[in-house]
């Protein structure tokens, strides 16, 4: 491990904390400007977190060990992920630790815990949503491991800083299949992060909720870090996007200190366009009924797989 | 791997996923007036293929037939099918009764056997982009497959249409274009057909006040 590689590793879960609420604001902001609405400010997610951070926390009494350990469970899964998924540099120590399956287990592994944390209390609504999560979740994670093995059979390998590399700094080339696995990472992505066509993020609509209904008996600092939790999954979401599909201005394995820092403004611009990107399709679409969404995410598996055939076939 | 083929080969190697992409998408789709556009952007997506392989391989007579996609099938047919669906009244019809999974799932099914057939022939073409071919008889079956699950009468045509898409850019991607004479007579064909089956629709929803093809399935009253 070298010293820059442990800097960079550093900057980027830095910038992941950091960066994760802006995002989110971003992309609330566009989506008041899209709907014709004034924004909130890009710093509301802050102000939300410091103002919960502030509040007394209220636990259920019967709460066990798993509904007061699982906001820290699912924040460490988060910023775990941030520091893998190559964001600004590929030379990651901490990205030796997992590759993209265990990546995706991670994600399992938070999920997991959120629902179970919701039926622990016993209310009707937070089992309803860890029902449903769970459903969206064992429907969307073929899709994304198809997606990236879509990736991975190009580069050879699942480790995602090597696909990187593959893709960013070699010969350029087009990959037909990944035209294929972007439509069908896009779709995963919406439905994983609880966007529009799935769920509503903005939404305390009963009938309708899903990561919101898992959330509801939280409060204070368990919420606040629940919520930034849920800005550094659609960050790190953002991020595998990215890296897989648009992985140009990422700093090659060997570069220096000013290469990465330099891959910082690159970095944010990309995030900027993307949180337009989401902020669009959400505003153009309407939310799917829960029934129809496996068929959403049934379409998003079976594209990912024709990615893989057509990989197969253009050998490329 | 791509490296070793030059750019334009990637290109259509890129066009052809796009195709295919657009037939997945036919498949999966329930609104006629948005069938009607995709079909418009596959066509576009042949228009530009066949422009890629008529620039790279100095065939001037492939710009004509650039021209005629580009001018039937990204803008007469889909104005006839417009027009049709707006007199008929079928813009926002919504096909039910169809499992829209179980249909994509046999298009994988297709895919992988296309992909089986094609490859032995392909091996044998000496093009660059030869690997297209299994891709241009996926998305053949694809349209295949979209007539055989449609019940009604406008989705069944836009599936023999992309059929027709499908088998212009196996010509022209594996092979390099077929003779100028076959493409505009294959042109007209489809122009002709498309013709004559919006007069089918009328003749159609005038005798059973519908256009669901199983009232045709009966012998007599």
């Amino acid at each position: 491990m070298s010293a820059t590689g442990f800097l960079s590793q550093l900057l980027q879960l830095a910038i992941a904390l950091l960066l994760a609420p802006i995002l989110v604001g971003w992309v609330n902001q566009c989506r008041a400007w899209l709907s014709n609405r004034s924004a909130p400010p890009l710093l509301q997610p802050y102000r939300m977190i410091r103002k919960l951070f502030n509040k007394d926390a209220v636990v259920a009494e019967n709460a066990s060990w798993l509904f007061r350990m699982t906001p820290y469970i699912v924040f460490a899964a988060m910023a775990l992920a941030a520091a893998i998924v190559p964001s600004l540099a590929t030379d990651l120590p901490f990205a030796q630790a997992a590759d993209a399956i265990a990546l995706v287990g991670l994600f399992a592994l938070a999920r997991v815990f959120a629902a179970l944390a919701a039926m622990d209390i016993g209310t009707a609504f937070g089992s309803m949503g860890a029902r449903r999560e769970m459903f969206v979740g064992f429907l969307a994670e073929p899709a994304l491991l198809m997606v990236l093995f879509t990736a991975s059979l190009i580069s050879g390998s699942t480790s995602l800083p090597t696909i990187v590399d593959t893709l960013a700094h070699r010969e350029f080339a087009i990959y037909p299949s990944l035209a294929f696995a972007g439509v069908a990472f896009t779709m995963v992505s919406l439905a994983e992060n609880a966007r529009i066509p799935i769920d509503n993020p903005a939404t305390h609509l009963e009938l309708t909720m899903i990561h919101e209904a898992m959330l509801l008996e939280y409060s204070a600092r368990h919420l606040a870090l629940l919520e930034w939790a849920s800005a550094l999954k659609l960050f790190n979401y953002s991020c595998i996007g990215l890296a897989l599909f648009v992985p140009f201005g990422i700093a090659e394995g060997s570069a220096d200190w000013l290469a990465i820092l330099g891959a910082t403004p690159v970095l944010i611009v990309k995030l900027a366009g993307g949180g337009f990107a989401l902020a669009l399709i959400e505003t153009l679409s309407a939310k799917l009924r829960i029934f129809r969404a496996p068929e959403f995410l049934g379409t998003a598996f079976l594209l990912a797989v024709l990615g893989m055939l057509v990989n197969l076939m253009l050998g490329s | 791997m791509p490296m070793n083929i030059p750019l334009w080969a990637q290109l259509i190697n890129l066009l052809a996923a796009v195709l295919l992409l657009l037939a997945f998408a036919m498949l999966a789709q329930r609104r006629v007036l948005t069938l009607i556009n995709l079909f418009a952007a596959q066509g576009f997506a042949l228009a530009c293929s066949t422009a890629i392989v008529a620039f790279a391989t100095h065939q001037p007579h492939l710009y004509w037939s650039v021209g005629l996609t580009l001018v039937l099938k990204v803008l007469v047919l889909p104005w006839l099918l417009h027009r049709l669906i707006v007199r008929l009244d079928v813009k926002w019809d919504v096909e039910g009764l169809i499992n829209i999974p179980t249909t994509m799932l046999l298009g994988i099914v297709l895919v992988v056997f296309a992909f089986n057939l094609a490859l032995p022939i392909s091996q044998l073409a000496n093009t660059v982009t030869r690997a297209t071919l299994g891709i241009a008889m996926a998305s053949v079956m694809l349209a295949f497959l979209m007539m055989i699950t449609r019940r009604k009468a406008i989705p069944q045509v836009i599936g023999f249409l992309a059929m027709e898409n499908g088998l212009f850019f196996a010509a022209t991607s594996a092979t390099y274009g077929m003779p100028m004479v076959v493409e505009l007579g294959i042109g007209l064909d489809v122009l002709v057909a498309m013709l004559i089956l919006g007069v089918f629709f009328f003749q159609i929803r005038e005798q059973f006040d519908s256009l669901d093809l199983q009232h045709l399935e009966k012998l007599k009253e």
